[in-house]
């Protein structure tokens, strides 16, 4: 139904495009023309397929909400909890697609028909008002294209107002993110007190699973705590960076300062590939290759080590940033301007004592910007430490142990089936947000230190 | 020159080539992370592109067949009973084999051997009464006996295949009655619980739904956002704030945006769970901004000299920007929206969220049918234990680099053959 009358929408402004076109020759013979022949076929064309859409759009959007209101009214006097009366919107709507299989009172088939009836008024009413719609704003747009008004103007800032609706997108995007994030976890908050949430040592939400009805409050307070996770998390970045920082800052400086441009050319992409290869692979390579490499050194050097250490899934993810910051910080050097180094050389330092001394310290704050932006990446990393890193949250300083991190909890609690309502869900959500805001300041700290050091040189 | 100078000298000197070393073996280090990572994948994986067979003697008797018909429609083939006909033929390698110890040799190929007993017979309506020769897949443990890539001389109890069934496959394998072959089920066949039948159609379907569904949402809300910000945006607070959004949001990590598909794209607009349409928009929003931030730099790449010579023709805003600007980017454009598409391709907690990890063993037709992805497949895949599917995930990722190697060269192509250089 929907797709018909989009497509009949969309027909109808081809058709209306070249209705303009023709009409402006027609307009031609007699008098001149505003504009060329094709904006007149464009007017008519957007005045008829966006109010129609917009209008759609805004039905489909609002019209269940309505439906479900409508529905729900019957039920008002049974004080039923929130997920009671979702649970019985689901069914009606169950029952009135006949999908429905479990057993049917007389009310729920009264609320099925309604559901049907409503549906069925919706439906008929929307069409009318799209296509009163499309009539009027068709005989508009016709008018003033009989009157030869100016044409190319309007079709040039109704294209403006599309360019900039999308430019809105990564907005949206982000207001999206944001408000799925905060509305869920302030329901978990008012279950579990943030206090307990951020200081908690305890992390075990499995243990607040109760088949019916709410769980313990005593035990909610205890499972909830997520200082094993920030720490894991930052655990294991710290890990990485130390694989990475010294892999990759060498490289960056021997690409920019010693290797030919041979060298470059080739070793520079070639290491990129590392960041381009999918990190679930890594994470395979982690789990298979050097969890157990890592466990049979330890066990050789009389070391207990734990299958799935932190440090084999550390040390895979440090590998993996390496690029990140060998290149970001080729590039920051290699912006650093030659006269420094002409100076240095003058004063008769080595090349060595030149990077050291002069070329470093002057490139410091955009290979710290990379340095950020490589742990913001660290911090946000999920499958490696899904894959080769314990899922039960230790809290611990011991490499050899396993750990948890954020990410990889939201992935253990939300894989499979999850139940909106329930305070384990919710977690994951209040558990994002944190890795949200964590990865947003660094980011931010990053760019504004790289922004400013570009302005120092340029 | 005095010694305590020529020693300073010496010795800075030293520290120099040091450093260098420093350097060198920094890359080396680099480098063979990433060969000793191809070289793993590549030699447990390589493998799973052979199948191994079983090759035996199946006698499609009417009488077990259960058949009463003279001349047997094609009905009566496709319900006839092929439990005996198939169980024989397994059993009659080792014809002084017990009864009760019979499951030893049907457990050497796949459970759905039945199946292929029948087909066999559908496809060659002529067989039936006689006697022919069939190759029944290998179960996954014999599989990887056959490849080498199982231990013999572990205690029988820890071995997953036992000792009778080792002496049957060396005799099989002696008469040449074990076939090694190109494995084409692996592509063709959906995912399966059982690793000798699993293979990548399913999830290959996935992923190629969620890119094109990834690029059909984002690529013209990135062009066209792109297009404002670098060419009609006014330069004041709000634009400064897009930006910075743009920005921040190419840099926050996926399992947020997997979030945000849940809670929004599942929650609140009901989208079909484990769907590629949902697994395909939650990954559009991800490469946005990527997309956005490529086609503003060809943007501002085109020289301002193109832009003023249209508008000293007369041409509009719009039309300078629409035929001229917009056109000449769109190289650079392209290849940054395969390059995000890339990136996207690679995702996998994002689509876990959302439910793609469901297990699916029929092909995806449509983007509204559930369905997984390589990566998932390759997730989904190393956490299963059995042996044989440490080879599939291996062949999965050769199969998911190749893809990205092809979509990375797409994209260089496209740079350098349409781009034009300005200079």
């Amino acid at each position: 139904m929907n797709l018909i009358l989009v497509t009949f929408i969309i027909l109808l402004a081809f058709t209306s495009y070249y209705f303009g076109r023709k009409k402006a020759l027609v307009i031609q013979s007699s008098q001149r023309l505003t504009a060329l022949p094709k904006f007149y076929g464009y007017y008519l064309a957007a005045w008829c397929a966006a109010p129609a859409l917009i209008i759609f759009a805004l039905w489909s959007v609002f019209e269940p909400s309505i439906v479900k209101t409508f529905i729900l009214q019957d039920y008002t006097d049974q004080n039923l909890t929130k997920n009671e009366l979702q649970l019985i919107y689901t069914k009606v709507k169950a029952l009135a697609a006949g999908t429905y299989t479990g057993n049917i009172t007389n009310f729920l088939d009264e609320s099925a028909n309604k559901y049907i009836q409503l549906k069925g008024i919706a439906n008929s009413a929307k069409v009318a008002i799209i296509l009163a719609i499309l009539i009027f704003s068709l005989s508009f747009a016709y008018r003033s294209v009989q009157k030869n008004d100016r044409m190319r103007e309007p079709v040039e800032i109704f294209l403006k107002w599309v360019l900039f609706v999308a430019s809105l997108g990564a907005v949206l995007v982000t207001i999206g993110i944001v408000f799925s994030l905060l509305f869920e976890a302030i329901r978990f908050f008012q279950a579990v007190k943030i206090f307990d949430f951020i200081f908690g040592t305890h992390w075990y939400p499995a243990k607040t699973f109760v088949r019916d009805g709410q769980p313990d409050p005593e035990l909610m307070k205890d499972a909830f705590g997520a200082v094993p996770l920030f720490a894991g998390t930052f655990f294991i970045a710290f890990i990485a960076m130390c694989v990475a920082i010294p892999i990759g800052l060498l490289s960056g400086i021997y690409l920019s300062e010693y290797a030919g441009r041979g060298i470059r050319k080739y070793a520079k992409p070639i290491i990129e590939i590392l960041a381009g290869i999918p990190t679930v692979v890594y994470g395979f390579f982690a789990a298979l290759t050097v969890g157990p490499f890592v466990k049979e050194i330890g066990n050789a050097m009389g070391l207990e080590v734990s299958a799935e250490s932190a440090l084999a899934a550390g040390a895979v993810m440090g590998v993996m940033i390496i690029p990140f910051i060998s290149s970001l910080s080729d590039d920051v050097m290699t912006a650093v301007p030659q006269n420094l180094r002409d100076g240095s050389y003058a004063m008769g330092a080595t090349k060595s004592e030149t990077v050291k001394k002069v070329i470093f310290p002057a490139a410091l704050p955009g290979i710290v910007g990379s340095i950020l932006l490589a742990v913001s990446r660290a911090v946000g990393e999920t499958m490696i430490v899904v894959m080769a890193s314990g899922l039960a949250a230790n809290l611990t300083m011991n490499p050899l142990e396993s750990t948890s991190t954020i990410t990889a909890q939201i992935v253990v609690i939300l894989i499979g089936d999850q139940q909106f309502g329930d305070p384990k869900t919710q977690s994951a959500f209040a558990l994002g947000i944190s890795l949200f805001i964590v990865t947003l300041l660094l980011n931010v700290i990053a760019l504004s230190v790289v922004k400013k050091y570009r302005e120092k040189y340029e | 020159m005095n010694s305590f100078k020529k020693n300073l000298l010496k010795k800075r000197y030293n520290a120099e080539r040091r450093f260098q070393w420093y350097g060198k073996i920094a890359i080396g280090l680099a480098l063979s992370f990433l060969a000793v990572f191809m070289f793993q994948i590549f030699s447990k994986g390589y493998s799973a592109f052979q199948k191994t067979w079983i090759v035996t003697e199946v006698h499609y008797d009417k009488e077990l067949l259960l058949i009463d018909a003279e001349s047997p429609s094609k009905d009566d083939l496709e319900n006839a009973d092929y439990y005996d006909v198939a169980y024989k033929a397994m059993t009659s390698l080792d014809p002084g084999l017990p009864e009760e110890e019979d499951r030893q040799l049907i457990q050497m190929v796949s459970y759905k051997y039945e199946a292929e007993v029948k087909d066999l017979l559908l496809k060659n309506p002529d067989y039936l009464g006689k006697i022919v020769p069939i190759k029944l897949t290998a179960s996954d443990d014999v599989d990887q006996v056959h490849k080498g890539n199982y231990p013999r001389d572990i205690p029988e109890e820890n071995r997953r295949v036992n000792d009778y069934q080792l002496q049957i496959y060396d005799m099989l394998n002696e008469r040449g009655d074990i076939l090694s072959e190109f494995n084409i089920s692996f592509f063709t066949s959906p995912d399966s619980r059982e690793a000798e039948l699993a293979g990548i159609a399913s999830s290959f379907m996935g992923t190629v739904f969620s890119i094109l569904v990834c690029l059909a949402f984002s690529f013209p809300v990135a062009v066209l956002a792109a297009i404002y910000l670098e060419e009609f945006a006014p330069k004041n607070k709000f634009t400064d704030f897009i930006e910075v959004n743009i920005n921040n949001l190419a840099a926050v990590p996926s399992i947020v945006f997997g979030l945000l598909g849940l809670g929004v794209l599942l929650a609140v607009f009901n989208l079909p769970r484990s769907t590629p349409l949902v697994g395909g928009i939650t990954l559009s929003l991800m490469t946005l901004p990527t997309i956005i931030i490529a086609a503003r730099a060809s943007l501002k790449a085109v020289p301002p000299s193109i832009r003023e010579a249209a508008l000293a023709m007369g041409a509009s805003n719009m039309q300078t920007t629409m035929h001229h600007t917009v056109p000449l980017s769109m190289p650079g454009t392209l290849s940054g929206t395969i390059i995000g598409l890339a990136q996207a391709l690679g995702e996998t907690a994002p689509l876990i969220l959302i439910g793609m990890v469901a297990f699916v063993n029929t092909i995806p037709g449509t983007p509204v049918d559930p369905a997984a992805s390589l990566p998932v497949q390759i997730y989904i895949w190393s956490e299963s234990a059995e042996r044989g599917f440490v080879e599939k995930v291996s062949a999965c990722i050769m199969v998911l680099l190749a893809f990205l190697i092809l979509m990375n060269l797409a994209a260089q192509i496209v740079r350098h053959k349409f781009e034009k250089k300005w200079s």
